[in-house]
């Protein structure tokens, strides 16, 4: 118990260094304004920290989301459209649950409203969240929250790019938003936290059960994007890079909260060339 | 007499040959891209083998997506300091390599149900039509916008696609760039990368 208790005060210093250390680099940006995200913020540049590394990584990711996830998200996809469907939703609504606390950190109240909305008609009504009641009655499935995004919001830069094994491409900032996750998620707090399994006296709540809520999400969603993996692997001349570029515009679109017309580009980049 | 007459036939036949030839697009472009998706579609669902359908959507990309702008935008900075010839080979080897990668793109799609949801005008060279292809129980719901060049209205021109706020020719600048900076700027190592692609099966 003291041992856990002390391990639980490390990982917040450790956590409250790193975020402080991350925001004070980019308080000049955030105090620029709320209603306005910083260009630093959702920049589509981003420096490698180790690209050499950072390749080697991505190739072994590569290799091994060929041996293993693929194939398993291609068997998960011959399961019975309602088993996915429903699988999609329960973890969809656990995972809210992060959603709603950054939400919350953003200062977005009419979100965490409906997030928080979702959830409870979703985990009552909607049985444990296997069905979406709440999307019929006018709450909007809207898109994940993440630590790294509100981090986004509050002016902080990407910093520089790099990959983690199996988890894949990041940036500095989403490194930190990682482990602010963590801190953040009732789920992993709840999965985690001896205290509350002992007062809770079920083994359902042991950690492992995180790990397979994050790995059901993980094969969930390569499932449902199979053919778009297949289609990005089939026409890139250097798939290292394609998928930074796609993984630094899709974080700046999140933080954006951009939802119907995108500006990925800057618009004078355009402008320079004429052809006609 | 005889002769004027013949003449006055024969530009009618050639007038007559490129107005049935050459289909006349919308100068409005959401009816411009509606268009673009209903031929796609007709061409992706029609009976005709895999290699004649790559050809009609070949033909269809060729008339309507401003290829030789793509070529310039996706070479990023090099487009200024690459020679003449070097730059006439690179166009050569991009059309045929985005001919390849966009008819391969289209023709995993069988029958496309795409939705038109509005417009928005950047600036009078500029707009985006916002659509969306429908979800099936495989595939979620995808937002696509397209980039409209509308300066010449008489003739509207596809400059980038937006695929769920991804800029296809941004990533694919990104791409190149990134092969030829690795390479200590070297645009003949990113020659080779394309004749490689077109090459393979």
């Amino acid at each position: 118990m003291v041992e856990n208790t002390r391990k639980i005060m490390l990982r917040k210093f450790l956590f409250a260094v790193l975020t402080l250390s991350l925001i004070s680099t980019s308080a000049i940006a955030g105090s620029e304004g709320n209603e306005k995200i910083s260009s630093k913020a959702t920049s589509l540049e981003s420096k490698e920290c180790f690209e050499k590394l950072s390749r080697g990584i991505f190739k072994f990711n590569h290799a091994l989301d060929n041996a293993v996830f693929e194939p398993v998200a291609r068997g998960y996809r011959k399961l019975p459209v309602p088993i996915r469907k429903g699988t999609g939703n329960v973890v969809d609504n656990l995972r809210s649950l992060l959603t709603f606390s950054n939400n919350i950190l953003q200062g977005d109240v009419k979100e965490a409203g409906n997030t928080a909305g979702r959830f409870l008609v979703n985990s009552t009504v909607g049985i444990l969240g296997i069905f979406d009641p709440a999307a019929k009655m006018g709450l909007a499935e809207k898109p994940r929250e993440d630590f790294g995004q509100t981090l986004g919001k509050w002016g902080s830069g990407p910093g520089c790019y790099f990959v983690l094994p199996i988890l894949g491409p990041t940036t500095a900032r989403d490194a930190v938003g990682l482990v602010g996750n963590t801190f953040l998620d009732p789920v992993y707090h709840v999965t985690h936290n001896s205290e509350t399994n002992m007062l809770i006296g079920n083994e359902n709540y042991q950690e492992h059960n995180y790990y397979m809520f994050k790995g059901t999400d993980g094969v969930d969603f390569r499932a449902k994007n199979i053919e778009s993996f297949d289609n990005v692997e089939k026409n890139a001349i250097d798939l290292y890079s394609t998928v930074k570029s796609l993984y630094l515009q899709n974080r700046a679109q999140r933080i954006l909260n951009a939802d119907t017309t995108i500006d990925t580009q800057d618009e004078s980049d355009w402008e320079e060339i004429e052809t006609n | 007499m005889k002769k004027a007459i013949n003449t006055i036939v024969i530009i009618f036949a050639i007038v007559f040959i490129f107005k049935t030839d050459a289909k006349a697009y919308s100068g409005d472009p959401k009816e411009f891209i509606n268009e673009i998706v209903t031929e796609a579609k007709s061409i992706l669902s029609s009976n005709a083998s895999q290699g004649e359908k790559s050809k009609k959507l070949g033909n269809l990309a060729l008339e309507n997506v401003d290829i030789k702008f793509l070529a310039l935008y996706t070479i990023g900075p090099y487009r200024k300091t690459i020679s003449e010839d070097q730059l006439k080979k690179y166009h050569t080897l991009f059309e045929q390599y985005f001919l390849k990668s966009f008819t391969s793109r289209l023709t995993e799609y069988s029958d496309p149900k795409i939705e038109m949801i509005g417009i928005e005008v950047k600036n009078p060279k500029y707009t985006m039509v916002q659509s969306k292809l429908l979800g099936t129980s495989e595939k979620p719901e995808v937002k696509i916008n397209w980039r409209v060049y509308t300066k010449n209205p008489e003739k509207l021109l596809i400059r980038d696609l937006i695929v769920e706020g991804l800029s296809l020719a941004r990533t694919q600048k990104e791409e190149f760039v990134s092969v030829i900076d690795r390479n200590d700027g070297d645009v003949n190592k990113l020659f080779e990368r394309l004749e490689e692609f077109i090459n393979k099966n």
